[in-house]
């Protein structure tokens, strides 16, 4: 009984909820997503020309600082509340791998420090190396060959 | 004007991303994982680089350029060192984005509690 009823409010809950606003949706993500990129993009011209760096070292710097930002602004609970309207937009920036560690670090701490925290930090974070860093083997195996054939 | 072109490259990729998840059913970290892979591909055979010339922050900061970054890197191994560059040259690469995400998540994570949802 108590399912069927479950099943009647959810058939209730789909006809009255009004459709995700999509087109919001894809406009706060293209706003704010390509605002984080231009934060980046000051922070990455003050390291060129106020710190002197070159063009390599700068791109670092600008992903570390990004990844410490995100990473505050994630314990200062600031990012998630600019997430909730961002959606993709604070997903695809560094700044969200930042907060894809941090927030599960922060949520799992009281489970311990080894298993709880340290473990489930890599919960979104490990997917990324796992394939990030096998794409780049495969890269380099295929871009090896292909020196040894073409230069050899 | 790099600013602009930061902006509305750095945006488009997220407003992809943001139709991906609603029009199919790619979880976010599903989309962080193509994203990388992609990125690495596109680097991979140099078209990477030549929206980051356009672009700066705005193909950097996405998480493609993590990806780009990781495939240049191995390039740029492969050449120094030979085969060995294959394992080395990604992550090595990536040290910086990776090491501080590790490190400043861990810190953060035991200075700030969770907020109560």
């Amino acid at each position: 009984m108590p399912d069927n009823k479950n099943k009647d409010y959810l058939n209730y809950i789909d006809k009255t909820a009004p459709k995700s606003p999509m087109l919001k949706n894809i406009a706060l993500a293209f706003v704010i997503g390509g605002l984080i990129c231009v934060i980046g993009q000051l922070i990455g011209d003050f390291y060129k020309k106020v710190c002197d760096l070159d063009a390599e070292s700068a791109k670092t710097a600008v992903s570390v600082t990004m990844v410490f930002l995100g990473a505050l602004l994630t314990g200062l609970d600031i990012y998630p509340k600019i997430a909730k309207y961002a959606g993709a937009g604070t997903i695809v920036p560094i700044t969200g791998f930042a907060n894809s560690i941090t927030s599960p670090a922060m949520e799992f701490k009281r489970e311990g420090l080894v298993l709880g925290m340290s473990a489930k930090m890599f919960v979104v974070a490990g997917p990324v190396l796992v394939y990030g860093i096998t794409s780049s083997v495969v890269v380099g195996i295929i871009y090896f060959l292909y020196k040894v054939m073409i230069g050899g | 004007m790099q600013y602009l072109n930061a902006f509305w490259v750095g945006g488009l990729l997220c407003a992809i991303a943001q139709i991906l998840i609603d029009k199919t059913k790619l979880t976010p970290a599903r989309i962080l994982v193509l994203y990388v892979v992609i990125g690495a591909a596109l680097g991979a055979v140099g078209i990477y680089d030549k929206i980051v010339d356009y672009a700066g922050a705005g193909a950097t900061v996405p998480l493609m350029g993590f990806g780009n970054v990781l495939a240049q890197g191995v390039k740029k191994a492969v050449d120094a060192d030979g085969p060995l560059g294959i394992i080395t040259g990604g992550a090595s690469a990536a040290a910086g984005g990776i090491s501080a995400a590790v490190f400043f998540g861990f810190v953060i994570a035991l200075i700030f509690n969770p907020k109560a949802k």
